[in-house]
């Protein structure tokens, strides 16, 4: 049985004089033991929403959460608040984009570490610092015990990155969360906190969740990929199936309309055309039709199903999806 | 001769201080001490992390900043030194495309008004008739409907938005677009959009395009000259092809194998060149090479005190380096780790820093010089930043890592 | 499959699906929060209150059943002794201390408040707005000797503000005498360095703004930008200051006017005044101060209301 599973996770936010908006309709994945599993989406793709109903962080007045969500065999979304509050930190753990608004700018970055460390580990006075000084050693901090004095602001990006990492993992959690971790930092940080991230769930057997928007980020570290688009995982396989045989028109049009690296320059880019807002209701077909270079009439007469066209693990949510053998209109 | 010369440009921000008229304490020094030169109808792309003063280079050159000390040569003529009415009518020829567009839209005009706007100031255009129409040819260039004229920047997408910032750049037939991370804030579908249409209109207008991003696979994309800069100012300047064949300065070598590459066979295959800690401040920058407290092959002579100049190496591919010829030939050793060591544990010095004998250091320049037939990328995917001897350095290190400290 | 359906088909049920999308088209900001305030709630119950009030300062003296200064009654109260003329028929809310009809001075008075608050806040928005634009301009655009100019005109609002506002309210009072042109100076002049201060924040905080950064290198004049870029995107919190000052404005004259500084014409009677007047009565016929002292509360509550409202549905982060 694996550690996290997900299914048909719905979140809705309602509003006094708008109308609902449904941020995440009906995703479903599984995260096992020491696995690093992607969601990979767009902005308004329904990924951070996902992450928050998880952690349960959603105001349980403006969402309406739907579906379920099992951490270790408990749903994680009709469980009451305290016993929820125990596995947040201590078994679950959540990173952020923006590492300076997670962190409280008042408090040096020492007592918040050993405050997690008090809570969920029992540990108390010298023994609490030299823990914490060792998990800010862990992550890459040079001079811990300077480094615990210290308030957030006088942190650069990337080690306020490694603090919060430090004060997820502080506790060993089994299931770490992180929310587009390096977005708001330079490539060079960037590559040493993937770095970071990979090696502490190899040692650790930490389950990973990675949110993100980067398909290269995902490409190095991911084992599983899904792909969402408006509120659904359109595409779902194994890292390698899916980069290799991308089969939803939208992760194959994404693959191609990012310039690469490795591309010889002036190598054309195919873009999707329109922006995210050009879409449909899920309900009336499939949310991507309108950009999508090869829809049909039935793309456009309700929800399509997750089938397996290409590989058995490798779902696909399309009716005419990309197949070797399907000609492709320019 | 070039169309746009800049001759050692630079931009140094004073930090003020006090109560009642401010006090000059410090400078910031963004950018300082850039030369570069863009031949009309290409495209230089700038590219560097947050702080490396690209974006106040880019802002110099239109004298949106103001320059402290340089030069910069436009078509002739000197633009730093121009008075401010002169300029102004200069402006017409160099335009600029910002990154949030969103931001760089008036929320209050609608966009006939926005893009009337600098044509009205030039003079361009005999009454509003003739700059709707105008505006209407430039629209449906940039892929928007004539009916967006009346319409405000809040009621399109992004990608419009930025086609918008665009037209605004084009009304006034400039000769240069500084587009200042012009996709970065956009959603990665839209990114190629907008890209693609930057290189249409180049193609169909002949501009000249200098390009400033820290997404060096855009930017590879399509720039034909590549600047990469650092703490203000260029490490690197090679011609697109080769900077990625080749890099030759330890810190591009190390970007570009940061640059993450969607494709799990290429990135599981690259080694990646790990940098330790962060950016200086560029308002107390390290003394000799600006790097130097980064880079893994700091050297116990000159990096510390001498700042190397940006010297061509053949090719017109330039690095700003004393030891670029040891480091391609190997003579010169690693002396800090770039493996998972630089991101966990607190030892620094990973190897021992190799002595450096005076003959090696003499190395002649042509030893060095790389062989260029093959066009990378044509042969496999997998040729992410092919550093043989890079990597070779730091697989050694590791091993004398794992010797040396029980903690690895 | 159905990949070769009728073209013509598909695209029609494409556009049908995806119709709502493409419905908003050239709303300006300044429609959209208007849009905005009318289905709010607190907007509407403000703008009744105020439309109410305008109305009754309008037309209230004109239908007046008995003048302001007619002492009809004056054999029928004895304020000395205490005795006072409640509500009744022909006077709804009773007879002053002098006899005279109080629900016609109220609707008189009415006008007077509404005169005093709009005029008072008129010269405060009008002569802060102007310093506010100078120095905001100066300090966005005017280089090193412009930031000298907004220094000084920045601490010379900051004495203005350290006083404390009914102190110098009070002080200009003096100087200029009894009138109500006197209250509504002082209470003008009051808001002068708030405004100014309201429009040369709201200003700096767009000069640096990349849009007015792209109009520079667009090449569009420094008064230009200005005018056109800077200062409409200033506006919006000066708009919501001024609803909200109308409502500090009735109040602070009111209080000059309770201090005794207010019109003594008794043919122009103003809340304040009343309000002033009946303090003496206070223990024999509380209505007398009610009347005027509820008048001021609910005009100054749906100045408030509004302003509030105004503010909600300017804000820029609340769109969407």
């Amino acid at each position: 049985m694996s550690l996290l599973s997900v299914e048909e996770l719905s979140v809705t936010f309602t509003a006094r004089g708008r109308k609902d908006a449904t941020a995440v309709d009906g995703v479903s994945f599984e995260v096992d033991q020491g696995q690093v599993v992607g969601l990979v989406g767009e902005s308004g793709c329904g990924k951070s929403v996902t992450s928050l109903a998880l952690m349960g962080l959603l105001p349980r007045k403006a969402a309406r959460i739907g579906g379920r969500a099992e951490f270790d065999g408990q749903n994680l979304l009709t469980m009451n608040e305290r016993k929820l509050r125990d596995l947040r930190g201590s078994q679950l753990a959540m990173i952020f984009q923006d590492p300076l608004s997670s962190l409280n700018p008042v408090v040096p970055i020492g007592i918040q570490v050993t405050e997690i460390l008090q809570r969920h580990r029992g540990l108390k006075g010298e023994k609490a610092r030299k823990e914490a000084a060792s998990l800010l050693d862990r992550v890459g901090i040079p001079d811990p015990d300077r480094r615990l004095k210290e308030y957030p602001h006088q942190l650069s990006g990337g080690m306020r990155q490694r603090a919060l990492i430090a004060m997820a993992v502080a506790c060993a959690p089994r299931l770490l969360i992180a929310d587009e971790p390096t977005t708001a930092l330079d490539v060079t940080i960037q590559a040493q906190i993937l770095e970071l991230l990979k090696e502490l769930v190899d040692e650790e057997g930490t389950a990973l969740l990675m949110i993100t928007h980067d398909l290269g980020v995902v490409a190095g570290l991911c084992d599983e990929v899904n792909v969402l688009y408006a509120g659904r995982a359109v595409e779902s396989a194994g890292r390698r199936e899916l980069f290799a045989h991308p089969t939803h028109p939208y992760a194959h049009g994404l693959l191609g309309s990012i310039p690469r690296l490795d591309a010889p320059r002036g190598e054309p880019l195919n873009p999707i055309r329109g922006s995210i807002n050009d879409k449909i209701a899920w309900a009336d077909g499939c949310a991507f039709a309108p950009r999508c270079d090869h829809y049909t009439m039935e793309c456009l007469t309700g929800t399509p199903e997750l089938t397996e066209p290409r590989a058995a693990g490798h779902q696909v949510r399309c009716v005419n999806p990309v197949l070797p053998t399907a000609e492709v209109p320019a | 001769m070039s169309l746009l010369e800049l001759d050692d440009v630079k931009v140094h921000f004073p930090v003020k201080k006090g109560l009642f008229f401010d006090r000059t304490v410090g400078h910031v020094y963004a950018v300082d001490g850039v030369s570069l030169s863009i031949e009309a109808g290409q495209t230089y792309g700038l590219v560097g992390e947050s702080g490396c003063g690209k974006t106040t280079l880019g802002r110099a050159v239109l004298r949106l900043n103001d320059i402290t000390d340089g030069g910069v040569v436009f078509d002739g003529t000197d633009l730093a030194k121009l008075p401010g009415e002169e300029m102004r009518a200069f402006r017409r020829r160099l335009q600029m495309v910002f990154q949030d567009p969103l931001g760089s839209l008036n929320p209050r005009q609608n966009i006939e008004s926005i893009l009337s706007e600098g044509m009205a100031a030039h003079g361009i255009g005999k009454d509003q008739a003739e700059r709707r129409e105008k505006i209407k040819d430039i629209l449906a260039k940039v892929g928007l409907p004539s009916n967006a004229m009346s319409r405000y920047p809040h009621e399109f997408s992004g990608g419009q938005r930025q086609r918008i910032g665009i037209a605004r750049a084009l009304v006034l037939e400039p000769d240069v677009i500084i587009c200042d991370e012009p996709v970065s804030a956009l959603d990665v579908s839209v990114q190629a959009q907008v890209i693609n249409l930057l290189e249409e209109l180049q193609e169909s207008l002949g501009l000249t395009y200098l390009v400033i991003a820290h997404d060096l696979a855009v930017v590879r994309h399509i720039s034909d000259v590549i600047g990469v800069m650092y703490l203000g100012g260029l490490v690197e300047e090679a011609p697109s092809d080769a900077l990625y064949a080749g890099p030759r300065h330890p810190y591009t070598k190390a970007l570009m194998s940061a640059v993450p590459v969607p494709d799990p066979e290429v990135e599981d295959r690259r080694e990646r060149i790990l940098l330790h800690g962060d950016l200086p401040s560029p308002a107390n920058p390290p003394a000799g090479c600006r790097f130097h407290t980064r880079c893994p092959w700091v050297q116990e002579t000159k990096c510390a005190t001498e700042r190397p100049p940006l010297l061509d190496t053949g090719d017109g591919h330039k690095v700003a380096c004393h030891f670029t010829a040891e480091i391609e030939a190997g003579t010169v050793k690693q002396t800090l780790a770039t493996g998972i060591e630089a991101v966990t544990g607190t030892e620094t010095v990973a190897a021992e820093a190799e002595e450096v004998s005076e003959g090696e250091t003499a190395a002649e320049p042509e030893a060095a010089a790389p062989e260029k037939e093959e066009a990378p990328g044509k042969e496999e995917p997998a040729t992410v930043p092919a550093q043989a001897d890079a990597a070779k350095t730091a697989d050694a290190a590791k091993a004398d890592r794992a010797e040396d400290s029980p903690k690895a | 499959m159905t990949i070769l359906t009728n073209k013509a088909d598909k695209i029609d049920r494409l556009a049908e699906l995806t119709q709502s999308s493409e419905a908003v088209t050239g709303t300006s900001l300044w429609r959209e929060a208007f849009r905005r305030m009318r289905s709010s709630k607190m907007a509407i119950i403000g703008a009744v209150i105020i439309g109410a009030f305008v109305l009754i300062a309008v037309v209230g003296p004109m239908v007046a059943p008995h003048g302001a200064t007619a002492q009809n009654w004056r054999s029928e109260v004895f304020p000395n002794q205490g005795k006072f003329v409640g509500m009744r028929g022909e006077n709804w809310f009773g007879l002053d201390h002098l006899g005279r009809d109080m629900f016609s001075r109220w609707l008189v008075g009415a006008r007077q408040t509404l005169l005093v608050g709009v005029v008072s806040m008129l010269i405060g928005l009008i002569v802060g707005a102007l310093v506010g634009v100078l120095s905001g301009a100066a300090a966005t655009l005017g280089g090193k000797a412009g930031q000298r100019v907004d220094t000084v005109i920045m601490r010379f609002t900051d004495i203005m503000l350290s006083l404390p506002s009914l102190l110098l309210a009070v002080s200009i009072a003096a100087v200029l005498g009894q009138s109500l042109t006197t209250v509504m100076i002082a209470v003008g002049v009051v808001q002068i360095p708030i405004f100014a201060r309201l429009l040369r924040g709201s200003m700096l905080v767009q000069g640096g703004a990349d849009y007015v950064l792209a109009a520079k290198s667009v090449g569009i004049r420094r008064k230009r930008i200005v005018l056109t870029q800077i200062l409409p995107n200033s506006l919006s919190p000066v708009i919501v200051q001024a609803t909200l000052s109308l409502a500090t404005a009735i109040i602070e004259a009111a209080a000059l006017s309770y201090l005794g500084l207010g019109n003594p014409d008794p043919a122009v009677p103003e809340w304040g005044v009343m309000l002033s007047q009946a303090q003496r009565f206070f223990d024999n016929e509380p209505m007398m101060a009610a009347y005027p002292a509820i008048g001021i509360i609910i005009t100054a509550l749906g100045f408030t209301l509004l302003g509030e409202a105004m503010r909600e549905a300017l804000d820029p982060k609340l769109r969407g």
